[in-house]
């Protein structure tokens, strides 16, 4: 049986996947997948379907994202995510996603980054209706005992034996039990939202133990200093709120007030896309211009001037939420907002069809670094973890072998599971958060790292995740050139020399940063479409 | 702000059940999420009586009311913990907290929803054939699509209990928006569990309104699966 370690939409995809083919595969969540991240993603999913007479194509998407990216994800994945993406808007749709749709199909709306209007949605809730179509058509196959889920089970650790990952240690969170799950594993953990607790717009489920485990257990890391800071979030109990992408998608202008009446410094710095520029693009400009002398107060985001229309059939979720979150109607006035900490474009290292360094092992989702490169793209986010899901099963389903029965026995743990401790990750989140914060400096950085290496003195059962931290401030050191959403004052300038990805491996415990080149695109006829 | 929370804790399902006082400072927007995230990440944390006491295990993720994962009865009322504001759950400064009662315990705060997803199996919610939403049935499918699971509706039902054989509106919720998807020859089977798991068994009793943390409109839903799946008719001749 293949382990898929979450449950969300990479999860999920990767189990229906191997169900339609047939292969028996565990769920494994520490909650189900109604409480997974997933459900939180708002604004909607791209692919060029060209149904609002734009003449969009997938080569065009295929464009946009590498540029998006600044050209550090592997072509050739990009491409399989861009052609693949109109099939998976039609398998949605034949699950009952219930889009938006116009005459020609499904409704597309404007996303950061992308001229052509390429997000399909559902209101402002697109995370979540996909989530539970998907969802239903998982059920399916668990009655026919294809899929299995293992709904309060948490990783441990990784199963390597000979060079190979066979199987996973989980624990059930419920009883403290714990077993051996045999079979490959596919990861499809989410993001590292757990090293900055409470500064991010995650859930609290992403807690990066897992993969501070797989780390020190030598799978292979890249491109962890790309991390995406949204630009629309506010501040709620214990969290970030995001206001989604799709509020300026739909007409929403950001502003500061400088000399006393508000100045639309995207519009004005940026004609052709405006408020709609790549994310790390708005995020540095909004930090940079409420560091302005001449500014005052917060960047406001502002939909007061949206039609009725609007608010009525693609925003109305929005606005409840909003005005239940922090008490503000947003057709009658703007909502202060800042950047937060929204996405990893970093992660697990894996090759184009989402191989780790591991054989047997595989990732896809948020965990795993592929196709956003040094800044994702609104909208592509869900795509690529379903797409990234279905095609780590495929890859799976390749080497599969049927084993005989497996008998499954719960016992105490087979040695002490070290537990998170508040304090030690709000320590570590400040320092990392000192050093990769939206602007980056060598001297920010190597006082953060000097003081990861302190905390580490003190807290060696922390090891781990330390050690991912660390990590992540050495590989944004590294990067002595400003690209994305990786920017370094003493560095502004990209270096066409590091258009390379970073590896991270970790070497007795310590982290090693190198770079790898970003493969060559292969010829269109080897495009899967 | 000075809050008094009376937390009902057990340490296991075998165990029973005792109380938690313990007392909280803090602004009076807090939620009592962050108020037992709070508690919980004080490694000096003391009791009213001023005994150290153990983390109080609950479940949590998205902390915006997204994801119904920290259900629990608050002051006597099935809620979300990341929706429930000090200020407004406290009477006279104290306020209970207590895991759901129809689901097993597990642990403190934490009770086994499984027996409504176990439902949702039973009632086969999935859709055999390909499906698509045609745009008319967007609106409500999209409205179906809402439902977070967390179980609030199901504890404040008076027909429902785990086991039996009327599932409640969370089953219904998801089976709304499969009734608005599935092609003809499908609608039979689904309306006959409609018939079976929902409508046989609801009393009208209507507590599961205004109680959706999601404010999923439960009136709205029924009225068009009733119309679709028991007298045949469209959706939308249900139409609220």
């Amino acid at each position: 049986m293949i382990n898929i370690i979450g449950a969300g939409l990479a999860g999920l995809s990767a189990a229906l996947e191997l169900a339609e083919r047939g292969i028996p595969c565990r769920l494994v969540s520490v909650q189900r997948s109604e409480r997974a991240q997933s459900v939180l993603a708002e604004g909607g999913i791209n692919a060029a379907l060209d149904t609002m007479n734009e003449h969009d194509s997938p080569e065009e998407h295929f464009a946009d994202t590498m540029r998006g990216g600044c050209f550090l994800a592997d072509p050739n994945a990009v491409a399989g995510l861009t052609y693949g993406a109109p099939g998976v808007l039609r398998r949605l749709q034949a699950l009952g996603v219930p889009f938006g749709l116009n005459e020609k199909g499904i409704l597309l709306r404007n996303f950061g980054g992308q001229k052509k209007k390429r997000t399909a949605y559902a209101k402002s809730s697109t995370g979540k209706i996909l989530m539970s179509a998907l969802i239903d058509e998982v059920r399916k196959y668990e009655s026919r005992g294809l899929v299995n889920r293992a709904p309060h089970h948490e990783l441990i650790r990784l199963i390597i034996r000979e060079g190979r990952c066979q199987g996973a240690y989980v624990r059930d969170c419920y009883t403290g039990l714990c077993a051996e799950f045999p079979g490959e594993v596919i990861l499809a953990c989410g993001g590292l939202n757990g090293l900055f607790p409470s500064r991010t717009t995650g859930t609290t489920q992403n807690t990066a133990d897992a993969a501070a485990e797989l780390f020190s257990r030598g799978v292979h890391f890249g491109n962890l200093e790309m991390i995406q800071y949204h630009p629309t979030t506010v501040g709620i109990p214990g969290k970030r709120l995001l206001i989604t992408e799709a509020a300026r998608g739909e007409g929403g202008r950001l502003w500061i007030k400088r000399k006393g009446s508000p100045w639309y410094f995207m519009e004005e710095k940026y004609p052709e896309l405006g408020n709609l520029m790549p994310r790390d693009v708005v995020a540095r400009e909004m930090f940079f211009v409420r560091r302005r002398e001449d500014t005052e107060g917060e960047v406001m985001l502002d939909m007061t001037a949206l039609p009725d229309e609007v608010w009525k059939t693609r925003l109305s979720d929005l606005r409840e939420n909003i005005a239940s979150q922090l008490g503000i109607d947003l057709r009658r006035e703007p909502a202060a907002v800042r950047e937060g900490i929204h996405y990893f474009m970093g992660g697990i290292d894996t090759d184009e069809k989402h191989r780790t360094n591991i054989p047997g092992l595989f990732a896809a989702g948020e965990c795993c670094c592929l196709y956003h490169g040094a800044n994702r793209l609104g909208g592509n986010s869900m795509l690529g973890a379903i797409y990234g899901g279905h095609t780590a099963a495929v890859t799976a389903a390749e080497s599969y072998v049927p084993a005989g029965s497996e008998e499954i026995r719960f016992s105490p743990p087979d040695e002490e599971i070290i537990e998170a401790r508040p304090e030690f990750n709000e320590a570590l989140a400040e320092i990392l958060s000192e050093g990769l914060g939206i602007v980056r400096s060598e001297k920010e950085l190597d006082g953060a790292i000097r003081k990861a290496r302190a905390l580490e003195a003190k807290c060696p059962r922390e090891k781990n995740r330390l050690a991912l931290g660390l990590a992540m401030l050495m590989s944004a050191k590294e990067r002595r050139e400003s690209r994305g959403a990786h920017y370094r004052e003493d560095f502004p300038d990209t270096d066409e020399s590091l258009r390379r990805q970073t590896v991270t491996v970790s070497e007795n415990g310590e982290p090693k940063i190198g770079f790898r080149p970003i493969p060559e695109r292969r010829g269109q006829d080897a495009v899967h479409s | 702000m000075q809050f008094i929370l009376e937390i009902e804790r057990r340490r296991s399902a075998a165990d029973k059940p005792y109380t938690l006082t313990a007392v909280y400072e803090g602004d009076g927007s807090a939620t009592v999420a962050l108020a037992l995230t709070e508690l919980n990440a004080d490694s000096s944390r003391r009791d009213i009586n001023g005994a150290p006491f153990e983390p109080i295990r609950w479940e949590c993720s998205c902390l915006q009311k997204k994801c119904g994962a920290c259900a629990m009865v608050i002051s006597g009322r099935p809620m979300l913990a990341c929706d429930a504001k000090l200020e407004a759950v406290a009477k006279r400064g104290k306020i209970t907290v207590a895991p759901l009662k129809k689901f097993p315990p597990v642990a403190d705060l934490i009770v086994d929803r499984e027996p409504v997803f176990k439902a949702l199996a039973e009632a086969r919610l999935w859709l055999e054939n390909s499906g698509s939403v045609p745009a008319e049935n967007t609106d409500i499918a999209f409205e179906a699509s809402r439902c977070l699971q967390c179980g609030c509706c199901l504890e404040v039902c008076p027909n429902f209990w785990a086991g039996g054989d009327f599932f409640g509106m969370s089953a219904a919720v998801p089976m709304t928006r499969l009734l608005a998807a599935a092609d003809s020859a499908e609608r039979g089977e689904l309306s006959a569990q409609y018939r079976k798991h929902v409508y046989n068994g609801c009393g009208k009793s209507l507590a599961c309104r205004n109680i959706c943390p999601a404010g999923i409109d439960a009136d709205r839903l029924l009225a068009n699966s009733n119309a679709a799946a028991l007298w045949k008719r469209r959706f939308g001749s249900g139409k609220k």
